[in-house]
């Protein structure tokens, strides 16, 4: 019902927009600028031809799996820094650097140590997105209650219980911070990592694209990239409401609103009364040093 | 051996975290003793052991050429540092970057104000914004190449590009949520709209366009260091990449050195210019954080 | 069975050195609730600590059952103030109260000792559900359930109903009470509140302010079962009530004023 009517709220500009592009591009006759028609029926014909195989998978691919090294590489450092802070305070000055620093400029470094394929693309990828996850993984777990520890130490739980069962759940909110901005990076490093050198990919799809002007093929490239920036977002919003559940109940109960009456757990989903306000923005939420650590 | 430090640790961590308070110093583990060792001492020693470690792997040519031992890259980042060609190549990265980011900010802060101040503005752009927000904006490096060049003009444009839609959606966010208690505080001592927006909402934005402010600085050098490796339009990527070609490993390192030291020069300044705008914030009071 | 032998703590050394806890003698008996009492800040919650192990002392010694505590000893459990904190938001109650358990039993064992301790506190429909999803009250008897489930040979417990409304607490109160006389578990209890201290306890040990000695053992021989409207009407515990109450305030007094006076 609420979502029904914001969806009848939101959805006539974004169609007004398209028509408008559609019906003032319709007889445009600059290169740059082709008619959306044409653009429309670009995207079809590129992408679902052996396109859809040779550059939009191995993308895909490399995406995947780069921003899977960063989860597991940023959470396993994560951890050790976290949990040694001796290790903490030596390697800091070294993190900060290398997430300051402009993760393109280390392209040409991993092409003479890597050369240009798929292992510099995925490494690249990996290394770039790697330190928003690692610096929220350090601070989630620094904010681990000493209650927590304390219970943890009286009922004698193993390390590994300690680990799986109250670290990281008690940091995964704070991991999935940094996990959303590491994907936004990975997805720039994808292109870019494309764009630079390559002999496919998206990235690579769009570049030659312009440089031998098939413009509509580029821009149905910019057109499929949208898509994939959309709807890999619309995964891991899935993920994280799946893996978060529990997060969104314990906030809005010790936001202090009168105690539920208890709904029985589900699998997936728990109805959860929200906030009156709007969400925290879903981008980053400024109450979390998400890219900043000291 | 493994095993058994990472239970210590766990045990020592759980027993640290539970006490808050320095043990008297009668304990002599040796970890303790560690601990006390002053964190510039544990960072310098680390630091300067990597380093001579790469050396003796680098001259000894266990490595590969490619990983030129760090005396000689330090040896050409002095070069670097007294070659005006370089500062030049600096000047248009940053130039490029700080243009970009400032077109960025005049435009998105307003227009997100604007549509985050009215309910139906921004339910009827919503989907709009849901869209556009998770795309890479590199993806339009081509068309900013077709339509302005691959010159100076080009890079700012792109970046503006880049910025924008960050500090846009921040805005937004910072506007839509501002505390509704003090929305209605304000409202209900009959301040004007125009105070009630300059004394509630601003200051509460005030804090999510920072955030902004600091992920497009970073998205925006990204965004220039790329196009300047992929284009070749003037600036400290197109530069790495010619060192590269010309195969001058050293002096390639030295310049992705200066790229670094920029982030965190930008990075550091933007986290000074936050703290003094900012400081009524809680995560400034706290005194700790970020 | 707990014997806590001329016990002392201080923070810092050298000049800095400030010590919250004198010398603590007493001993608890298998079976005993007993209640510790004493002004805010005289270091109750550090010598709950030095209890349990989570802490060593700076002289003098605790021992459980004859062994001196060194290490958190395997058969103490603790109920904290913060029920909040110390439960886990992301496990349901059933996964709370086994956790702690499971490493020691087998699976059915496992969820037998869960089912009756959620039993025992009353929360039987509620094991599917999320502690945030409870009340305050409800979230502190899952604590306690998880502490039963442990199978302690003494419960500590610490200010536990101090988070809670008048109601609920005297609800718990006497739940705790019926935990009691069914498994006869022995009960260390510290609070800052007279009436409960007197109300729950075989024996109340009164502490004065830090640095904190013990004042008084109050032997307290109210009848059992104990009930929150008779017990409290009756005489003897007005009398026990005020003298507990008289020992604290003296002590306060006097340090207040030699403070004022120096």
């Amino acid at each position: 019902m609420n979502r029904l009517r914001s969806l009848a709220i939101g959805l006539p500009i974004p169609v007004i927009l398209l028509g408008l592009w559609w019906v003032l591009s319709s007889n445009s006759s600059s290169p740059y600028w082709p008619p959306l028609s044409v653009i429309a029926q670009t995207f079809g014909e590129t992408w679902f031809s052996e396109r859809f195989e040779t550059d939009l998978l191995p993308s895909l691919g490399r995406f995947a799996a780069g921003f899977a090294i960063a989860v597991l590489a940023g959470v396993g450092m994560g951890l050790a820094c976290g949990l040694m802070p001796t290790v903490r305070r030596t390697v800091d000055p070294f993190i900060d650097f290398m997430r300051s620093l402009p993760q393109p400029a280390l392209i040409p470094i991993l092409i003479i140590l890597l050369g240009i394929d798929t292992t510099m693309k995925i490494f690249i990828i990996a290394l770039s997105s790697l330190w928003p996850i690692l610096l929220n993984t350090i601070d989630g777990i620094r904010a681990v209650e000493p209650e927590k520890a304390a219970f943890a130490k009286i009922y004698g739980l193993s390390s590994g219980q300690w680990l799986t069962k109250v670290v990281l759940p008690a940091a995964s909110p704070q991991i999935f911070v940094g996990a959303r901005l590491a994907l936004a990076i990975a997805l720039i490093m994808m292109v870019v990592s494309e764009m630079v050198a390559s002999s496919d990919g998206l990235g690579y799809f769009i570049l030659i694209s312009q440089q031998t002007f098939a413009i509509p093929e580029m821009w149905s490239g910019i057109a499929m990239l949208g898509i994939i920036g959309y709807l890999v977002n619309v995964l891991f919003v899935a993920m994280e409401n799946r893996f978060l559940a529990w997060h969104r109940g314990w906030r809005a109960a010790s936001l202090g609103a009168p105690a539920p009456m208890p709904a029985p757990r589900r699998r997936v989903a728990i109805p959860v009364r929200r906030r009156t306000s709007t969400e925290p923005p879903s981008f980053v939420q400024p109450s979390t040093p998400t890219n900043g650590a000291n | 051996m493994g095993g058994l430090t990472v239970r210590a640790m766990l045990l020592r961590m759980i027993n640290g975290a539970s006490l808050q308070v320095r043990e008297p110093a009668t304990s002599v583990a040796p970890v303790n003793a560690i601990r006390r060792v002053p964190t510039w001492a544990l960072q310098w020693s680390a630091a300067a052991g990597t380093l001579a470690i790469v050396e003796v792997l680098s001259r000894s040519g266990v490595l590969t050429e490619h990983i030129p031992p760090p005396t000689a890259v330090i040896g050409a980042l002095a070069d670097a540092v007294s070659n005006l060609a370089v500062w030049s190549r600096i000047a248009d990265t940053m130039m490029s970057w700080a243009g970009g980011l400032l077109i960025a900010i005049t435009v998105g802060v307003p227009t997100g104000m604007l549509i985050g101040s009215s309910q139906r503005v921004y339910g009827s752009l919503r989907l709009v914004i849901e869209f556009l927000r998770p795309i890479p904006p590199i993806a339009v490096l081509p068309l900013a190449v077709l339509l302005y060049g691959s010159g100076i003009q080009m890079k700012i444009y792109l970046v503006a590009f880049s910025a924008f839609w960050i500090v846009l959606f921040q805005t937004l966010y910072g506007v839509r949520d501002v505390d509704p208690v003090a929305r209605d505080t304000v409202r209900a001592y009959g301040l004007k709209r125009s105070d009630q927006f300059r004394r509630v909402v601003l200051p509460s934005a005030a804090f999510y366009i920072a955030t902004g402010l600091r992920l497009a600085a970073a998205v925006g050098l990204i965004v220039t260091i790329a196009t300047e490796l992929i284009v070749g339009s003037s600036g400290i990527g197109y530069a790495i990449n010619q060192e590269r070609f010309a195969g001058n490993a050293a002096a390639m390192y030295a310049l992705v050195v200066i790229a670094g030291l920029i982030g965190v020069a930008v990075g550091a300044g933007l986290r000074v210019l936050e703290r003094r705008v900012l400081h009524w914030h809680s995560a400034h009071r706290k005194g700790e954080n970020s | 069975m707990l014997e806590v032998q001329h016990l002392s703590k201080t923070y810092g050394s050298g000049e800095a050195a400030v010590r919250v806890v004198d010398d603590l003698t007493f001993t608890v008996k298998e079976g005993e609730f007993v209640c510790i009492v004493g002004p805010s800040g005289c270091g109750k919650t550090t010598l709950l600590k030095m209890i349990s192990g989570l802490m060593p002392a700076t002289s003098g010694e605790a021992s459980f059952d004859g062994e001196l505590i060194a290490g958190v000893p395997e058969t103490l459990a603790l109920v904290f103030q913060e029920y909040t904190r110390s439960l886990l938001p992301w496990l349901t109650v059933s996964e709370n109260i086994a956790l702690p358990i499971k490493k020691k039993h087998k699976r059915e064992d496992c969820e037998r000792l869960t089912r009756e301790a959620l039993h025992a506190v009353g929360l039987d429909s509620f094991s599917d559900h999320y502690p945030w999803q409870l009340s305050g009250g409800m979230q502190q008897r899952v604590a306690i359930a998880r502490a039963l489930a442990y199978h302690p040979k003494v419960l500590l417990m610490d200010e536990p109903f101090a988070s809670v409304d008048a109601q609920t607490r005297s609800d718990l109160e006497d739940l705790m009470l019926g935990l009691r006389a069914q498994f006869g578990i022995t009960v260390v209890l510290v609070t800052h509140d007279i009436d409960e201290s007197v109300y729950l306890a075989d024996r109340v040990v009164v502490l004065g302010p830090s640095p904190t000695r013990v004042v008084e053992i109050v032997d307290i021989n109210l009848p059992q079962p104990r009930d929150q409207i008779t017990t409290k009407e009756l005489h003897e515990f007005a009398n026990l009530r005020g003298h507990v109450m008289r020992l604290i305030k003296q002590r306060v007094d006097s340090r207040n004023g030699a403070a004022t006076l120096s």
